[in-house]
């Protein structure tokens, strides 16, 4: 039991999908099953000793009802399971889980998430979480909303597009590391700056890419814990804040949410060794790193981050993935994990993560 | 290996959605079919537009109502080079942007009409430009175009009535959301072998390693264990209805019979899922549980469930109900 009443949880074990741009050979189901067995073998927790189990994804990504039922044919249901389910980033039902084990009477939790987002027009799908009266009958695409808050936060900062292609020039060159990366190259700042604009002021570089595939990780309470993982990533804090639906009503160039999510996840120390951020777009890194206070030796998004790769509705699973395997092998000693959800950063979900 | 199968696949809800839009946001609908622009006061003296139906600070209930404009400035923006005319306000290059309305303190998303985008700028002076056929939609305002210094915005033109309609009144109480969504799905590797085989005149049937229970059409896992079904069996052709309804109303399938027409899970021998299918050359009135029935594969076969046209009686005895009950 830690501080507060609140039990001790650690992320024990972690898989992800080889990700490819468009994986043409394999239906969800066939995507999830490896990467569910992995995580759970690597967990060390029986299966069917493992009390709950949740995903994250979105039905209209494969535009039919109820695909996310059909994922769990990937798990394996029978005896029947306690489960749930998210139709938001599989980090989100990560924090559920979190919930369920602070509550309930459970020690292990499954989480995963899934997506192809390469069946359909994703940036066109998310015109569909905007809102219904105002913003979604005018048909902004996800980039467009992206590029609105882009413009915003570089006229705040007095910045220019260049501080964008620098984001998306780094996580290409830390890409080159991350095997499962889709993107990865040697261009440099100035060479991104001479493609095309795709919605001013974003470039090609600055939109994560389409990305088809899956991941899981196994969290697991006190002892539990220490008995099956040698260097659990104990998550100390998370918190979840949203901001408004009502884009106009936010201050476009910052993120309150991100602040107060990190705040109330006990991020005030600067001493990460690593942050991996949701951040979908070249700004979005730019505008969580103020508003989570990062110094600027914290080492962002050393797998490339989701400009690297961006499997939809896990993507946010994979930062909490990423910083626990760095504390899994001693890499790192404390680490924050941060996803996304909504418009333009509109949900922020945060956590310190730390080794023994 | 063979190879796996796409499918195009439209998700669309012909003549849209009907939403009904509430007092506030109804409110602020029919102010813009009559050529206005109005925003509510919140507690901290904020005004908000598009007006949001609470306070977002308090959750308060709004009230106060202020109109606003007719000019505003643009807060952020993005050029679109290359607009989807079917879904856009402009076939031609514009901006969207967020436009704070004078005398509001929001902006509100919407598109510029700018024609370059070296004429946008954050801070630039805008009016508002409406259709002359408003119906209570965020898009009766067409588009905000650039204002010079002391132009004045463009007279709101006269309600455009229907052809053979009545022009609108009172409050507007909804909006119609279309969605139109296009994919190309993929099978996957076990529906694909499942598919290639209904062309063979095959139906095939997959189990794990762990386990002899048959998965029909396979979607690639024992969904009781979530292991890989690796082990391909040929089932039926003949199986049992486990279940069924007869379907008494037209045009559901352009693949059914005329009504009344017998859909039915059939439980094919060798299998451990029903299948769903149509009964055909039987009256549905003598389709009973426990009845056998035989694939008829249809004149052209391809890797398409419709290989299978339907499933007829072979007059066999009906199966006794203990070979199918764990089934249903």
């Amino acid at each position: 039991m830690g501080a507060n009443g609140i039990r001790d949880v650690a992320i024990v074990s972690f898989a992800q999908s080889r990700y490819v741009a468009r994986d043409d050979r394999h239906n969800e189901v066939e995507m999830i099953i490896p990467v569910v067995r992995e995580a759970v073998e690597r967990s060390g927790i029986p299966k069917e000793k493992i009390g709950f189990t949740i995903s994250g994804s979105c039905d209209y990504l494969s535009g039919g009802p109820f695909t996310f039922v059909a994922g769990l044919d990937a798990v394996g249901a029978w005896p029947p399971i306690r489960e749930s389910h998210v139709e938001m980033d599989a980090a989100f039902a990560l924090y559920e889980a979190w919930v369920a084990i602070q509550v309930g009477d459970l020690d292990s939790a499954l989480v995963y998430g899934f997506g192809k987002s390469s069946m359909g027009d994703l940036h066109r799908i998310l015109t569909l979480q905007a809102d219904p009266y105002y913003v979604a009958p005018l048909w902004p695409s996800a980039v467009h909303l992206a590029a609105l808050q882009a413009q915003a936060y570089l006229a705040e900062a007095g910045a220019d597009a260049r501080a964008l292609a620098e984001v998306a020039a780094r996580s290409q060159r830390s890409a080159r590391s991350n095997p499962n990366a889709v993107r990865s190259g040697d261009a440099t700042a100035e060479e991104l700056l001479t493609e095309p604009e795709i919605a001013t002021p974003l470039r090609a570089a600055d939109i994560a890419p389409i990305t088809d595939g899956a991941a899981a990780v196994v969290i697991a309470a006190g002892d539990v814990a220490r008995d099956v993982c040698e260097r659990p990533a104990w998550i100390r804090g998370i918190d979840h804040r949203i901001d408004s639906q009502a884009l106009g009503v936010r201050q476009l160039h910052t993120s309150r949410s991100a602040r107060q999510a990190a705040a109330n996840a006990g991020a005030g120390r600067d001493d990460f060794d690593v942050a991996e951020l949701h951040a979908q777009f070249s700004h979005e890194e730019l505008i969580l790193r103020d508003a989570l206070g990062l110094a600027p030796d914290v080492d962002v998004n050393p797998s490339g981050g989701p400009l690297a790769a961006n499997p939809f509705m896990s993507a946010g699973l994979v930062r909490f993935g990423e910083v626990a395997s760095r504390i899994h092998d001693g890499r790192a000693d404390r680490g924050l994990a941060h996803a996304a959800s909504g418009p333009a950063l509109q949900q922020n979900l945060v956590a310190v993560v730390e080794g023994d | 290996m063979s190879e796996a199968l796409v499918e195009h696949h439209v998700l669309e809800y012909p003549g849209g959605y009907t939403r009904s839009v509430g007092p506030v946001i109804g409110r602020f609908l029919t102010a813009l079919r009559d050529g206005r622009l109005e925003g509510v006061r919140i507690a901290d003296g904020r005004v908000l537009v598009p007006p949001t139906e609470y306070d977002p600070v308090t959750g308060a209930e709004v009230g106060e109502w202020v109109e606003v404009g007719p000019t505003g400035r643009v807060r952020s923006w993005t050029w679109v080079a290359r607009p989807d005319p079917d879904l856009h306000p402009l076939g031609h290059p514009f901006a969207f942007a967020l436009v704070q309305p004078e005398g509001a303190d929001t902006a509100m998303l919407h598109v510029v009409d700018a024609g370059s985008p070296d004429a946008m700028a954050i801070g630039m002076l805008v009016g508002p430009r409406y259709r002359a056929e408003r119906v209570g939609s965020v898009r009766d305002l067409e588009a905000w175009v650039p204002l010079a210094d002391g132009e004045h915005v463009a007279v709101v033109p006269p309600l455009a009535v229907p052809e053979g309609g009545e022009a609108p009144t009172g409050p507007v109480g909804g909006i119609v959301s279309r969605v139109r969504l296009e994919y190309d799905i993929n099978a996957g590797e076990a529906p694909s072998r499942f598919l290639h085989g209904l062309e063979q005149r095959r139906i095939l049937g997959e189990h794990s390693r762990t386990s002899d229970e048959v998965y029909v059409p396979p979607r690639g896992s024992d969904a009781k264990t979530g292991l890989p079904t690796e082990i391909e069996v040929e089932v039926g052709p003949r199986g049992t209805v486990t279940t069924f309804c007869v379907v008494n109303i037209p045009g559901l399938s352009e693949l059914a019979p005329e009504v009344p027409y017998v859909c039915a899970q059939v439980l094919l021998d060798g299998a451990h899922t029903p299948l769903f299918a149509l009964l055909g050359e039987c009256d549905a009135g003598d389709v009973r549980m426990g009845m056998r029935v035989e694939a008829v594969w249809a004149d052209e076969v391809g890797p398409d469930q419709r290989s299978i046209r339907w499933f007829r009686p072979t007059g066999e005895p009906d199966a006794d109900p203990s070979t199918f009950e764990a089934y249903l």
